[in-house]
């Protein structure tokens, strides 16, 4: 093709605020067009790259079997770096070999298409819609009513059955959300991480609790035997964040004054924004921080919430000392813990 | 097919024995000469459909070695600080594929590297096509596939994010739960079905291993069968520029031009990303732990394109919590829902938005400058600042930490800058689209400045101006402005509701406009000079 070719190329050119668009730049030959030593050196780049993508591969195959990654973090990190950087050559040469050749070896001679109406021709309309009135009728889709009428209709709920077979999804609510694995004279113990089997709970006593210190806790027999089915579904639901603050300092409600001990109290590590654990206690100012969304809860007041985007405040369990002189439970929490959910104040 | 010549050769035997059986002769002469414009912006949608293959491929590889169950046992790797631990077969598997199979590590950072490049290149691809009105008529079908491909794409991320029954995913799953939980009077059933009972349950990894290796891809690929299928049939856009028409595309030939390019970057994305899989961790599991509902670590961040999501959860109040009758309504965490509705519904209509505001009903196949449709693009200036200032949310307690700032502080901040922000954007974006207009305005009419300095007889100094060659003079003017369009009545000689609405914000929009120059402007501008500069003006060119 030669430069006239395109600038005419068939194709109307246009006219626009009365400008003349003036067709294509006339074209520039490259460096290897014309000059068969450039030539000659572009097809040998090209050559280098598709030389270096097997070199890459070869490295690839070679590091699979020689570096192995053992149980050091070094040796996977060696195994992941070299076989990595393989295919990493072996596919970036091999994309840079054929891009250079397309660049630099192939025509770069502007080719032109027309374009044509997306619509059909007005002759394939009056087919189509020929074709269309024509299957109409031997149908008889619009002549018979009762037909049409009844096969929407039943198409209409032949989907339903395919909708209910999913109902066994999941159990309904009930009064799931409502419970928790807190209970009357139910200990306080250490969350260790994960679930603590019976024989390895450590229950908290009120004098180890020191002011300014904070625990995770959970109750205790979540992990034992005769415990829950799904443990860390009450997990969910049960951990508690324990503290004990200079009792001066607690603004307490007259009616919740004895669900705290000498200053330790305990409050749902739930939020109720989301749900993700409110982790963060800041001991000098008693708030709570969920690292999530940054709700902040006030300790001092019943964790009620001065920042963020929660809306309650954390729940409180209720707390008391044993005749041992551990801390338990007096009964579970008084509402659900954790996000708002619509039967919230409906149990 | 005809028998004329008898093929001699291997490849021309093998030719005709698939000729004769598939007819492919016809595809090749419809598609072989093809022709694609080229041009670097064109390449962001390419970027896209490249990495989701490398992160089909890469995926597939997985699910060899990845055990979708939340069966409870100890491990018993070699990853020591693990050792004994009671895991899930999940978090298990994933550990596995990381230190115990070969090359595991490398294709699991890969698929997940490739991940965060495919939503990157469908989100820059988008507003590549938002600027230059790549998305007007034939093409608005192809711009609401094209919306459906980017929520695709996050479903896609988000439920691959939550398969590995780690801390990071377990708290995203149970941020998610607390979402859902909130929905007016279906919310809890919802999260009890999706998670099979309470909060985690041990169906979750299995159901979201369901969506993530088949629906939602089966659903990516359907849909970019779809967007590629419409690129063929309404044939590539263009850039304004000499030769450029509406009626033709110029560019380079599918075979063999296109074809090694596109083959050729194909590769240079997969090294790319091999390279970052090879050198830099993503999602390191071992270090977060198994799920556990007890510990969060700080600073926690989803994948970035959740993080708008999460940044609107972060900046709204809880007052905007209340309750009917003890019904809650939670409208500080369904908002986010209504927002995510809101964006992806605003994309879905802008279109048919500005086809209706425009009375323009014509098709385009030649790309506005983003400058010369200034409206549009504040408009979409101000997603883009709306859309980051939510994604700059979701970092706030890290961005607050580095700058030593309230954390309190910079929630308001981001509370502020979620109304002024777009507003601001918006209007500053115009500005510097009309400025930009008559920049280009002056250089038609006047010519490129030359830098030379010309002393007149009379002592005057001027500077030279060069007249522009026809081609750019073309690019800088060839453009339609949008303008103001009063109301009209309609067939019955009435001016609707709707219509008034129309034209007022047509005035709005429009009524600011730096018009292209004209051919007669153009003439009469040189004229002026002409009749104005006296004795020296023949060697002064415009």
């Amino acid at each position: 093709m030669t430069s006239k070719e395109h600038s005419g190329g068939g194709s109307q050119l246009e006219e626009l605020n009365g400008f003349t668009n003036p067709g294509l730049v006339e074209h520039v030959p490259r460096l290897s067009d014309g000059d068969p030593k450039a030539d000659r050196v572009a097809e040998r780049q090209v050559a280098a790259w598709f030389i270096a993508s097997m070199i890459g591969t070869i490295w690839f195959i070679v590091s699979y079997f020689l570096f192995v990654p053992g149980e050091s973090m070094s040796s996977i990190r060696l195994h992941n770096t070299s076989v990595g950087l393989g295919a990493a050559l072996a596919m970036f040469s091999l994309g840079a070999g054929a891009v250079l050749w397309a660049k630099n070896l192939m025509s770069d001679h502007e080719g032109i298409d027309e374009r044509h109406d997306i619509s059909g021709s007005e002759e394939d309309q009056a087919v189509a819609l020929e074709i269309l009135h024509q299957a109409k009728e031997e149908s008889g889709i619009a002549r018979r009513p009762l037909l049409r009428n009844t096969l929407i209709a039943a198409l209409a709920i032949a989907p339903l059955p395919a909708v209910l077979v999913f109902r066994d999804l999941g159990p309904l609510p009930g009064d799931m959300m409502f419970h928790t694995l807190w209970d009357k004279g139910v200990r306080l113990i250490r969350d260790p991480g994960g679930i603590p089997s019976a024989d390895s709970e450590r229950p908290i006593k009120a004098e180890d609790v020191t002011i300014g210190s904070a625990y995770h806790v959970l109750p205790s027999g979540i992990g034992a035997d005769d415990g829950p089915d799904r443990p860390i579904n009450e997990k969910a639901k049960a951990a508690v964040l324990l503290m004990r603050i200079n009792p001066n300092e607690l603004k307490e409600d007259p009616a919740r004054k004895d669900w705290s001990h000498d200053g330790i109290v305990a409050y749902s590590k739930i939020c109720t924004h989301v749900g993700c654990p409110v982790a963060l206690y800041e001991h000098q100012t008693h708030h709570l921080l969920c690292p999530c969304h940054q709700s902040t809860f006030d300790v001092t007041e019943h964790c009620k919430v001065i920042f963020g985007p929660a809306k309650r405040p954390l729940p409180q369990l209720p707390i008391t000392v044993d005749s041992e002189g551990y801390l338990v439970a007096q009964s579970d929490f008084a509402e659900p813990v954790g996000p708002t959910f619509w039967e919230i104040n409906h149990p | 097919m005809s028998t004329t010549t008898q093929p001699t050769t291997t490849v021309g035997k093998a030719a005709t024995f698939v000729e004769s059986r598939v007819g492919a002769s016809v595809l090749v002469r419809e598609f072989g000469r093809k022709i694609f414009p080229a041009h670097w912006s064109f390449m962001l949608g390419e970027v896209a459909l490249y990495s989701f293959v490398i992160v089909v491929l890469s995926g597939t590889f997985l699910t060899f070695f990845f055990h979708p169950a939340m069966g409870e046992l100890h491990y018993e790797g070699p990853w020591v600080p693990l050792r004994g631990v009671e895991i899930s077969e999940a978090y298990n598997s994933t550990l596995a594929i990381s230190f115990e199979v070969r090359g595991g590590l490398f294709i699991r950072q890969m698929h997940h590297w490739g991940a965060l490049l495919f939503v990157a290149a469908l989100s820059i691809h988008m507003l590549r096509v938002f600027f230059t009105g790549a998305f007007r008529r034939p093409r608005e079908l192809n711009w609401v596939v094209g919306v459906l491909l980017v929520m695709m794409g996050m479903a896609a991320g988000f439920t691959g994010y939550s398969l590995p029954d780690d801390l990071l995913s377990g708290n995203g799953l149970r941020i998610i739960d607390g979402i859902l939980k909130s929905l007016p009077l279906v919310g809890t059933y919802i999260s009890f079905f999706l998670f099979g009972g309470e909060f985690p349950g041990i169906d979750i990894v299995s159901r979201l291993y369901t969506l993530h290796i088949m629906i939602v891809p089966a659903l990516l690929i359907a849909l970019i069968g779809v967007h590629l299928v419409f690129v063929v049939v309404h044939k590539h856009t263009q850039y304004p520029g000499a030769g450029n028409t509406e009626k033709n595309v110029v560019g380079e030939p599918v075979m063999p031009t296109f074809a090694a390019k596109g083959g050729g970057f194909f590769f240079l994305i997969f090294g790319l990303l091999s390279f970052i899989s090879a050198l830099f961790t993503i999602n390191p599991i071992w270090n977060y732990g198994p799920y556990d509902p007890s510990p969060v670590s700080a600073g926690t961040q989803p994948d970035w394109y959740i993080g708008w999501a999460d940044g609107f959860l972060r900046i709204v109040p809880g007052w905007l919590e209340f309750y009917i009758a003890g019904w809650p309504i939670s409208l500080n965490i369904n908002s986010a829902v209504i927002i995510m509705g809101g964006v992806f519904g605003a994309m879905f209509i802008y279109p048919f938005f500005e086809s209706w505001l425009l009375k323009d009903k014509r098709e385009h196949h030649i790309l506005d400058r983003p400058r010369n449709n200034p409206t549009r693009t504040a408009i979409g200036v101000a997603g883009i600042v709306f859309y980051c200032n939510m994604w700059a949310a979701a970092s706030g307690d890290i961005v607050a930490v580095f700058f030593q700032m309230s954390l309190n502080d910079m929630i308001y901040i981001f509370r502020a800058l979620f109304f002024l922000g777009p507003i601001l954007a918006y209007f500053i974006t115009k500005r510097m689209c009309l400025g930009l207009q008559r920049k280009d305005r002056e250089i038609a009419l006047h010519g490129r400045e030359t830098a030379q300095i010309i002393r007149l007889p009379h002592g005057e100094f001027l500077e030279r101006h060069e007249a522009l060659p026809p081609h750019k003079l073309w690019k800088l003017t060839a453009f339609e402005s949008p303008i103001y369009t009063p109301a009209e009545p309609n067939a019955e000689g009435k001016i609707t509701g709707l219509e008034k609405f129309r034209a007022r914000l047509s005035r709005f929009f429009f009524e600011d406009r730096v018009a292209p120059v004209s051919k007669h402007e153009l003439e009469a501008s040189h004229h002026e000079h002409d009749s104005a500069e006296g004795g020296g003006h023949k060697e002064i060119g415009y």
